[in-house]
């Protein structure tokens, strides 16, 4: 029963994180429509960031979130600016046109860090990282909890700014009905630009968060590029409360199969309740639990 | 683009007699693995670039195929050539199943299935090792140590591919096909039964995928899950392939094929050893730079964006407008 | 009286809480031009919708030549005779014109050469003749309705289902579409039409039925439901 609990634990802390993850990538599905297979190459971009940071400067990676948050901005912004947007004017045969260019940019930001870090392992550990909590038998990882608990006040800031700013209104707005968002003088392109440039910061600030718990080298961002869009699915596509709940979904469940069934099987796991969800609950779990 | 029919006997004859001229094992190698991405490139653009269902999967097929003709030599005893004879149905009838689950999606959300199922695939040919042999893979006895079987043998199955798709576009199920990418509501609503010809056009694209693997497993003489199932360098190589050479169209695969095929090679041999050691690590570097610079500047293509090209190269204007629907 | 043609027994389709289309019933004759009006939003397209399967049926059924309709997917509504055009039209945007009326044309035959000759013969009838090879994508719009109607006539159907064909049309091209509604009519294809112009409503119809609201105000010769109360409230409003 401990060893259960303690799974379940340490799942629902990296659900958080994950959560961090799904709503980015929600935020930029409900708003262009499109899927980001460029991600999780984001979330990894931040990460080597942190890790220069540390590294050469000694920041500590939770302060290094005030430097990784807003480049990732201004890169995401950027990226929409000057490669997603002209897509719309291109007459081509594929609709997926701007997916297959999220695959690109992905391709370029993986390569891009194994040209400059090579494709060993990095990893960052302030002093503090090996430390745990205690609750009974149960042990808390203190990185974890931290992790945890910003990605929660970041969640928190996130919907207060959705739900009361001018600009998270419009990007609302946006996401729900693009047409009459339009209409009522929402400039469409500038609110793409801008959340494009907020689901990257916030996948950045799941980076940073992680790199204290986790290892780091380029390829890491194809796979959390599919633990994205998991969690987006089983939130339902757009919903960013649907994306916590997913994240936390994806956590526990990553979490008890790696205890109980087996480790390689772990993201596995993932995939097949992604599919499960895809094809028998479309609208993710958003349509169970009506949130 | 239409190729007139004296191009393609110059291609047929020049194809067949590349071996006996060039004489290099090195560049005969190059062009067997180009036949093998024209065959992936094509079957992908059917069900792609024809039919509008992206697939992000095809490694499934290719890695099936391979596995099939691997287990034949290392569980059933017999010799890995008869994969050639299963890998390719066997490919098709996995690719039934999967549309059959897959196909009940529209769009971008195919899409991310396609990449499900095949992370799956590739996750159970790692921890299946009873049968699979695990991330050890495969490793068999190559049937001949000269190129030439191999070179011809890839040819017949570029060719036959690809014609195979030209009389399947001008059949009703091309018109069928199309008709479901440009407009599945209208297709429907003109008596097409839109899940069938999905899945008629995924059987025939997985079959030729399927064959390819079949091909390598004999040809290379080792497999293991993260080469034939891999994401990005089956899959997304793909994927690659048919929008650089171009989608909708015949002959755009098979000319992005050899020119990823090309390039590839030259990067990882750093410019046939002319260029620093470092260049080689850039292969795929400059393939993602490609992708984004085709999308943004030819959206269908090469080939299908043919008559653009030309004009900038003679910058003449007034010359019509590059359609790359129907081309064959 | 022996099973109509075409019939619709209490049809009801909710959208979330939303009645759209409230135990609607009426029956079409062979042979005949029905018209179905009413005001913007009262659930004429969404008819359409229900009869040729595009969207579930949620009370009710739809009867053809003794078929319920009832949960049949959309291509096989086409197989089984009923062919409809789109008010927002679909043209298969990089094919021609005479490639989209062959995609039609294959509903009934496997051969290629069979449904060019089809498709050739229905561009004919409806005047698209010269625009065989031309993309369907740069059209006017007065050409994609027509294609609309090639395209849906091609099925070879026996009931079709024409929704606003003629909005957005010069009065010229207006006449020409009426010219061809009763030719379609002659040739033996039983029509019903949801139509906005009263104008070619009044002209080309045999009988008509008003709803709102998803429900019946009316049922009758043009100028029976013309004159109706109800249809006249309705349509200018009740301040």
């Amino acid at each position: 029963m401990a060893v259960f609990i303690q799974t379940v634990v340490a799942g629902i802390l990296m659900g958080g994180i994950y959560a961090l993850v799904g709503i980015g990538m929600t935020l930029i599905m409900g708003v262009m429509k499109i899927i980001n297979l460029a991600h999780g190459q984001l979330m990894m971009v931040a990460m080597y960031i942190t890790y220069v940071l540390y590294e050469y400067l000694h920041l500590d990676p939770y302060v290094a979130l005030l430097v990784t948050m807003p480049a990732l901005f201004v890169l995401g912004s950027l990226l929409q600016r000057y490669l997603l947007n002209p897509l719309i004017k291109v007459e081509s045969i594929l609709p997926e046109n701007q997916v297959l260019m999220t695959v690109g940019i992905g391709m370029v930001l993986t390569e891009l860090a194994r040209l400059i870090f090579h494709s060993d392992y990095k990893s960052v550990r302030p002093p503090y990282t090996s430390m745990s909590l205690y609750a009974g038998s149960i042990a808390f990882n203190l990185p974890m909890v931290i992790a945890f608990g910003i990605a929660v006040l970041l969640t928190i800031g996130l919907f207060i700014f959705l739900l009361k700013t001018d600009v998270g209104k419009s990007v609302r707005a946006t996401a729900q009905n693009k047409e009459a968002a339009l209409l009522l003088g929402v400039n469409a392109e500038r609110i793409t630009v801008f959340t494009y440039g907020l689901g990257a910061a916030l996948v950045a600030a799941a980076g940073t968060l992680l790199l204290p718990i986790y290892y780091l080298f380029p390829d890491l961002g194809g796979a959390f590029t599919l633990k994205a869009f998991v969690i987006t699915i089983l939130g339902g596509l757009g919903s960013t409360v649907g994306a916590i709940v997913g994240g936390v979904v994806l956590g526990v469940s990553e979490s008890l199969g790696a205890t109980y069934i087996s480790m390689a099987l772990k993201d596995a796991v993932g995939m097949v309740i992604f599919l499960l969800v895809l094809i028998f609950l479309p609208g993710g779990l958003k349509r169970l639990t009506k949130i | 683009m239409k190729a007139p029919r004296w191009h393609i006997v110059v291609i047929v004859a020049a194809a067949l007699a590349f071996p006996l001229i060039v004489r290099s094992d090195y560049y005969v190698h190059m062009f067997i693995l180009a036949l093998l991405w024209v065959v992936i490139g094509s079957s992908w653009n059917l069900l792609a670039g024809y039919t509008g269902q992206v697939s992000f999967g095809h490694a499934i097929f290719f890695g099936i195929g391979a596995y099939t003709a691997g287990l034949c030599a290392t569980k059933l005893g017999i010799s890995a050539w008869w994969g050639m004879l299963l890998g390719g149905p066997i490919a098709s009838l996995i690719g039934l199943v999967i549309g059959w689950i897959c196909f009940r999606l529209r769009g971008p959300y195919f899409a991310l299935a396609t990449i499900a199922v095949g992370e799956i695939f590739r996750l159970a040919a790692v921890v299946w090792r009873s049968l699979t042999g695990g991330m050890q893979g495969i490793l068999l006895m190559q049937s001949f140590r000269s190129k030439l079987p191999y070179y011809y043998l890839a040819l017949a199955i570029a060719f036959g591919c690809i014609y195979a798709i030209h009389r399947v576009m001008r059949s009703k199920w091309g018109y069928y096909f199309i008709a479901i990418r440009e407009d599945q509501d209208a297709a429907e609503s003109m008596g097409v039964n839109a899940f069938r010809y999905k899945s008629l056009s995924l059987v025939v694209s997985s079959f030729f995928t399927g064959l390819a693997g079949a091909f390598y497993m004999n040809y290379m003489a080792f497999i293991d899950p993260e080469v034939v199932f891999s994401l990005h360098h089956i899959s997304i190589m793909a994927i690659l392939v048919g929008i650089i050479g171009g989608v909708g169209t015949l002959w755009g695969p098979p000319l992005g094929a050899f020119i990823m095929v090309f390039l590839q090679e030259t990067f990882r041999s750093s410019f046939f050893g002319l260029g620093p050691r470092w260049v080689s690590e850039l292969h795929v570097l400059v393939f993602g730079l490609l992708v984004i610079f085709v999308i943004l500047y030819m959206a269908n293509g090469i080939v299908g964006d043919w008559d653009k090209i030309r004009r900038l190269g003679s910058s003449k204007a007034g010359a019509a407008s590059a359609s790359a629907g129907k081309g064959s | 009286m022996s099973t109509p043609f075409f019939e619709s027994h209490e049809l009801t389709k909710d959208f979330g809480g939303l009645r759209a289309v409230n135990e609607l019933s009426f029956h079409v004759n062979e042979g005949e031009i029905f018209g179905l009006i009413g005001p913007n939003g009262s659930g004429k397209t969404t008819v359409f919708n229900l009869i040729n399967g595009y969207y579930p049926i949620t009370s009710g059924h739809i009867r053809f030549q003794g078929h319920t309709l009832n949960g049949l997917p959309t291509w096989k509504i086409c197989k089984l005779g009923i062919g409809r055009t789109f008010q927002v039209v679909k043209p298969l945007r990089r094919m021609t014109v005479l490639e989209n009326v062959m995609t039609a044309a294959f509903n009934h035959t496997e051969s290629v050469v069979k449904s060019r000759d089809k498709a050739l013969g229905v561009l004919e009838f409806c005047g698209l003749a010269d625009k065989k090879d031309a993309s369907a994508k740069g059209l006017p719009l007065g050409d994609r309705k027509r294609l609309e109607i090639a395209r849906a006539l091609a099925t070879d159907p026996k009931l079709l289902l024409l929704d606003e064909t003629m909005a957005g049309l010069t009065p010229q091209e207006q006449a020409e579409g009426v010219a061809l509604i009763r030719k379609i009519r002659d040739s033996g294809v039983t029509i019903i039409i949801v139509e906005h112009i009263m104008r070619v409503i009044m002209s080309v119809c045999d009988r008509l039925l008003c709803i709102n609201y998803g429900q019946r105000i009316a049922e009758g010769t043009p100028e029976e439901v013309a004159n109706h109360p109800a249809v006249i409230e309705a349509y200018l409003g009740k301040d």
